[in-house]
Formats: C-alpha cells, sequence, structure tokens
C-alpha cells in the first residue's frame, strides 16, 4: 500500500517537511506526494532524491501533480 | 511531463545568484544608494514614502526596481505556465507578519538582500544582521519543526492574482504621469526626495528594465535568502543557499572592480553601528519571514505569480515602512529611532505568539 502525502495548498517548507517525516518513519514506499505549485513540486523531488529515493510526476492539470516516490 | 527548469538546478541558482549581484552592484555604480542596489524593503519603504503613507523626506521614491519584481515575475508565470491565483491561508496573518518584518528591517536598516550587498560592500555591521537574520530564521524553523503552519490556500479568480501586478501598473503610470521634477519635492500626487538616499536612483529605465530581468528570472529559480538559511538550518540544504553564496561573491567582486568595497564599522552608507540592535532587529525580520515563508524578494515574485497572501504580505510590509518612520520605529545612521527598542520588543511577542498557536491547521 502505498501513503499518500496531500501536500495540495501548503507553500514551502512544508510539503517538503510532510515528506521528509514520511520517509524518516521507515516507509518502505512507494509514497505519493500531492502538490498544486511547481515550486513544492521541485523541492519535494529534489529533498527525496537527496535521500536516495527517485521520483515519478504526474502532471494531473489544474489538480497540480502527483508525485510518486520509490526508495531506490 | 514538463521540461525540466534549469534555473531551478544547482547550477542555475547560483547563477542566478551571480546575475542579481552582479546587477545590484551595478545599480549603485548607476544611480541607486551605496550598498543598496537593490534593497527590498528599502525599496517599499521608499515606495511608502512617495505615496505620503510616512513623510521622512529622504526616503520617497517609487522604486521601479520593486515594480519590475512583481511583472518580471508575471511574464515568467504566464510564459512557463505557472501562474496560478490562489490566497486565503491565514491572509490577515501575513499582513501582521510584513509589518513586523518591516519594522525590524528598518532597525537594521535593510533586507537580507541588502545584508548581503552591505556586506559585499565592506561593511562589517552587516555581520551583525546577518547572524541575527539566522538566528530568527532558525527560531522560525523551531516553530515549523512542532507543526506550525498557516494553513492551506485557495485557487481563486485569475483577478485575484492580478491585484499585485496592477497595483504595480499603476505605481508606474503614476510615475510617468507625475516625473521628478529636479530639486522640487513634490509632483503631482508623488512625493520625492530632494536629498537622502531617496534622491540616490538610476534611471526609470534602466531600474526598472534590471527590476523586469531579476524578477523574470527570480521566478523561474525560487530564489529567496530566507529559504536559503531556511533549508540549511531545517533539511541541511545547500541549493537555495548557493544561490545566495553566489549573490554575495558576484556583489563583492563587482564592488571591488568598480571601487565600491569600503571594508570597516563606521560611517558605511545609510548604517549605524548599534551592534545589538542591527542584530535584534534581523531577529525579528527574519523570524517574521520564516513564518511568512520567504523574504521579501520572493514575497514579491510569489505576488507576480499570483499568490495573493503574499500581495498581503508585501502590503503588511509598506504599511509597516509607514508606521516605522511615523512612530520613530526605524532607525537612521545616528543609530535606532526613539522607539524602536519597544517596537522591537512587540514584534518578537506577536511573531512568538503566532508561532505557537497555528498549528497542525492542514485538514
Amino acid at each position: 500500500m502505498s501513503n499518500i502525502i496531500d501536500a495540495r495548498g501548503l507553500s514551502c517548507p512544508q510539503p517538503v517537511l510532510m515528506t521528509l517525516n514520511e520517509i524518516k518513519k521507515g516507509a518502505a514506499g512507494p509514497i505519493v506526494v500531492l502538490v498544486d505549485a511547481d515550486a513544492s513540486r521541485e523541492n519535494v523531488v529534489r529533498s527525496a532524491q537527496g535521500k536516495n529515493w527517485s521520483a515519478s510526476i504526474e502532471d494531473a492539470g489544474a489538480e497540480g501533480f502527483r508525485i510518486t516516490l520509490t526508495r531506490n | 511531463m514538463k521540461l525540466k527548469n534549469l534555473f531551478a538546478s544547482q547550477w542555475g541558482i547560483v547563477g542566478i545568484g551571480v546575475i542579481i549581484g552582479i546587477l545590484a552592484a551595478l545599480l549603485q555604480k548607476l544611480g541607486n544608494p551605496p550598498n543598496m542596489g537593490v534593497c527590498v524593503a528599502c525599496f517599499e519603504r521608499d515606495i511608502a514614502g512617495a505615496l505620503g503613507l510616512h513623510r521622512a523626506e529622504v526616503v520617497q521614491y517609487m522604486r521601479p526596481e520593486i515594480i519590475g519584481f512583481v511583472l518580471g515575475s508575471l511574464v515568467a508565470a504566464y510564459i512557463f505556465k505557472e501562474f496560478k491565483p490562489r490566497g486565503g491561508s491565514a491572509t490577515i496573518v501575513r499582513f501582521i507578519l510584513g509589518v513586523f518584518a518591516m519594522i525590524g528591517a528598518l532597525i537594521f536598516l535593510g533586507c537580507p538582500w541588502r545584508a548581503l550587498l552591505r556586506l559585499a560592500g565592506g561593511d562589517g555591521n552587516a555581520i551583525f544582521g546577518l547572524a541575527g537574520l539566522a538566528v530568527g530564521v532558525w527560531v522560525g524553523t523551531l516553530f515549523l519543526k512542532q507543526g506550525y503552519n498557516l494553513g492551506r490556500s485557495q485557487a481563486t479568480h485569475a483577478a485575484a492574482g492580478w491585484m499585485m501586478p496592477l497595483m504595480c501598473l499603476g505605481f508606474l503610470a503614476l510615475m510617468l504621469a507625475f516625473p521628478q521634477i529636479q530639486g522640487e519635492p513634490k509632483s503631482g500626487v508623488l512625493f520625492y526626495s530632494v536629498k537622502g538616499p531617496g534622491s540616490q536612483h538610476a534611471s526609470l529605465a534602466v531600474s526598472l528594465g534590471i527590476g523586469l530581468l531579476i524578477g523574470f528570472l527570480a521566478q523561474r529559480s525560487r530564489f529567496c535568502t530566507m529559504g536559503a538559511l531556511r533549508d540549511l538550518i531545517l533539511f541541511r540544504q545547500m541549493h537555495l543557499f548557493s544561490g545566495v553564496l553566489g549573490l554575495l561573491v558576484a556583489a563583492f567582486a563587482t564592488n571591488f572592480i568598480l571601487g565600491q568595497f569600503h571594508p570597516g564599522f563606521a560611517g558605511q552608507p545609510v548604517a549605524h553601528t548599534m551592534g545589538v540592535w542591527n542584530f535584534g532587529g534581523m531577529v525579528l525580520a527574519g523570524l517574521a519571514f520564516a513564518l511568512a515563508g520567504g523574504c521579501p524578494g520572493r514575497q514579491l515574485f510569489l505576488a507576480g505569480e499570483g499568490d495573493g497572501d503574499a500581495a498581503v504580505f508585501v502590503l503588511g510590509m509598506i504599511a509597516g515602512a509607514g508606521i516605522s518612520h511615523n512612530f520613530g520605529l526605524a532607525s537612521s545612521p545616528a543609530g535606532i529611532g526613539p522607539h524602536g527598542a519597544a517596537a522591537l520588543l512587540i514584534g518578537l511577542v506577536v511573531c512568538v505568539f503566532i508561532g505557537f498557536t497555528m498549528r497542525n491547521q492542514t485538514r
């Protein structure tokens, strides 16, 4: 089962904070993060990659982005 | 899948910091006040003065750089489909944070950008300001770790996102309608400084052009001086901080080449030597920026891409400038204002109250 973090509408650093907290919990992944700002998308992906997770991004249009993180 | 945003890459952010550093130092050569090539707090304060919201005669000028920041960001946001009108995340709190961010910045005499530019110009007092900024942001990260946040924003009408850009266009129209008249303190409805920092400025075209360029680049790169310190402290991430370092080194090098580097503590331009207050003012400003989620520059760029909450923070800063000068809170080269210390204390109490009481409203 994947964990879903809904960070839509939240500004930095909240989406990153929520993502890293989930990673810290030791989740095996994948983790799905929903964001609606481009800066948040970049920050979440960059932070996850820094923790050695890889990210794939789906552009959900007006709904924002759906980032799927998987442990490398 | 979007094209990768090169500006937001590691070298992108460093490059943009370098460009801002060079342009800021160059603006000083072209007429802007010394060690104040671009200072968001000072320039918003000058705008408050131009509008007559305070009547400190030496700091009144409708700074086109600020107008350029917002409009440059707007253009970039539209080109790259990132214009997203939004708002409604504890808006009134953002206004209050803006007010106290400005009060703190005017005790130090500069925003984080100017703190860097002052250091790059040899002003040792800036070290106290930057140390204060780091402490303020650090306190902000403690609140963030405890679950502090201002809640979600909502998508809104495009026109709502246009409010701040339209206001800036209005300011520009006022400037064109009532241009500065040599030696006159007023032109139409706008106030102008005859002497002092408000009288020192590059030409309208140069200021606006450089403002637009920086606004465009900063929107793409998400350049933020507060975020630089915050991410470093909170996540041990160097990304934004590397941009800040780029700005500092480039401004220093440009100053050095242009003969604008004058190391020392006493007699620095638009600065005072009261270390404790230089430190304290920036603790307050740094905390307010951290709680609001961006340095004053970043708030302008966010306002340009449709963020109404950031726009209200900007309005808070402009109102704060009026309050600062009307109430004698702002410092001058002679030292802090008569009520600066009291305002600093009140500001810290308010920010800590906000930090403690606004938690976990994410659901």
